[in-house]
């Protein structure tokens, strides 16, 4: 089912596919002509295919819980904030807090991302094929930031129990982020990650960078909760 | 929040209608600033142009009448509240001559540059101005929703405080007052009150000390503290700036045609195949020129 925004109100589009109708066996939706329209897909709970043929505006994919969307452009601020589950894919560049909050699911930009990309990530696995910009993964929690470019200034500034991977180069890590050894466990559950999304890397070749825990009261007793 | 916009021609064919293309840019960018909006366009000309905002007992005059002689070569252009006075007599003259003229604003001056600005919604103010007649090399727009000075025409933006330079600005200054103080003492004049014509008079001020456009703005990532995106004008092209934490927006499209800029990508979905344009945000603290 297409819908075309140039046509049709934004709200309308949103409104029909978080609300679709499980009894029809339509699943699989493209929204054409998004001109930058702001919170495009948010709040998605099925198991439905959506692709955005365009560039989108803010917050695009935000709250998303098992729907797989596909945005054939850039994204602006916020792209799949506070993310639950399913897969968000960007095919061209993400700006700013992409992933923000993201509790789970998958978030794939093949382009780059700018400043504060995985900003306070709860369990999402973000997925940067270019670089991302300054103060990337700040205060994030848990999940994976995987980044197969470079990574701007203070990555990782004050974290807490996410992983981050990086394949070239750090411009500089943010407070109490310190370089990790990479475990034989480590580049499994990364090599898992590359393969599960079909991306041709070689997890042995990242670095890992985590929290040093010496910015916040970390309690061994407490590690299962993250 | 605010919306700043600009629009830099590398192809001439499209300079008949870059008001058009500002129009749409400043029409979608109304939604971030609906107190007032304002732009300027440039547009060389052999003569000077002085932009100037009459208010409402003006208006009613007269104006080339108080003028004769004067100025030479006199030409008005009257849009709205605005008038463009042509003129081949020069800035250290015709300065003066406005100035002697109560009731009458310069906003901007130059071989150029005209500025247009208002209070209202931008839709109704780009309609009071007729900006999709315009023609030119390169535009620039705001739209204000005011924070820390009033909802004034000098309130608004762009702030023009030089030969054909003009600064929009989406976020806020916060050592605006003691740097005026510093400027005004090197004998730079503010009409506001507003932290944005500070930092229009920084870089004017700079420019003067014949400091390039580039060296002037990366002196300003020390001397400007508070959250920014600017756009600067000079008569050949315009330049970006972010200041190093980036929290206001901006995002370029850039193809053979043309270089847009605007605080969101909806303001620049109606420019001709902007989908195929290389769109990209511009780094914290890097200087971004064009035609400069």
């Amino acid at each position: 089912m297409d819908f075309d925004l140039s046509k049709k109100k934004l709200t309308d589009v949103n409104a029909f596919l978080q609300n679709i109708d499980l009894k029809s066996n339509q699943r699989d939706f493209i929204v054409k002509n998004p001109s930058g329209s702001h919170a495009l897909c948010a709040g998605l709970q099925q198991e439905i295919n959506v692709s955005i043929k365009g560039h989108v505006g803010y917050y695009c994919a935000g709250m998303n819980k098992n729907a797989s969307i596909t945005i054939d452009g850039n994204v602006g601020t916020g792209v799949a904030e506070n993310m639950m589950s399913g897969i968000v894919h960007v095919k061209g560049n993400a700006s700013q807090s992409a992933g923000a909050t993201g509790h789970g699911g998958t978030l794939i930009i093949d382009g780059d991302a700018s400043s504060r990309c995985g900003i306070s990530m709860k369990g999402i696995d973000i997925i940067v094929k270019g670089s991302v910009g300054h103060m990337s993964a700040f205060m994030a929690q848990s999940g994976n930031l995987v980044i197969l470019g470079d990574a701007d200034e203070f990555l990782g500034d004050s974290i807490y129990e996410a992983k981050i991977f990086c394949l070239g180069r750090v411009k500089s890590l943010g407070a109490d982020c310190v370089e990790k050894s990479m475990k034989k466990s480590d580049i499994n559950s990364l090599q898992k990650i590359l393969d599960a999304h079909d991306i041709k890397a070689d997890a042995s070749k990242f670095k890992r960078y985590g929290s040093e825990r010496k910015l916040y009261n970390f309690k061994i007793d407490n590690v299962g909760s993250y | 929040m605010c919306g700043i916009v600009g629009i830099y021609l590398k192809n001439k064919k499209h300079q008949k209608d870059l008001g058009k293309l500002l129009t749409g840019m400043m029409n979608n960018m109304a939604s971030r600033g609906p107190d007032s909006a304002g732009f300027a366009i440039y547009d060389k000309s052999n003569k000077y142009k002085y932009s100037v905002c009459l208010n409402a007992d003006l208006q009613n005059q007269n104006l080339s009448k108080l003028l004769k002689n004067k100025l030479s070569a006199m030409k008005l252009k009257k849009v709205s509240d605005h008038v463009v006075i042509e003129t081949t007599t020069k800035p250290e003259k015709a300065i003066g001559v406005l100035k002697d003229i109560q009731g009458l604003d310069i906003v901007g001056y130059g071989k150029s540059i005209e500025i247009f600005k208002q209070v209202g919604n931008p839709k109704d103010v780009v309609k009071k101005f007729s900006l999709d007649k315009f023609t030119g090399s390169h535009a620039i727009g705001h739209t204000r929703m005011a924070t820390e000075s009033a909802i004034t025409t000098d309130g608004s933006h762009p702030y023009s405080t030089g030969e054909d330079e003009c600064l929009v600005h989406n976020g806020s200054l916060s050592n605006h007052n003691n740097l005026r103080r510093s400027l005004v003492k090197n004998g730079v004049e503010f009409k506001s009150l507003n932290d944005t014509e500070v930092a229009a008079g920084y870089i004017s001020n700079s420019l003067k000390n014949k400091n390039s456009l580039k060296d002037t703005l990366t002196s300003g990532l020390k001397d400007l503290d508070g959250f920014y995106t600017f756009i600067t004008g000079t008569r050949n092209g315009f330049a970006v700036l972010r200041d190093e934490i980036a929290c206001k927006p901006a995002v370029i499209a850039e193809n053979s045609d043309y270089v847009a800029i605007a605080s969101e990508f909806q303001a620049m979905a109606h420019l001709p195949n902007v989908n195929k344009a290389d769109i990209y945000e511009p780094k914290p603290g890097v200087v971004y020129s064009w035609g400069n």
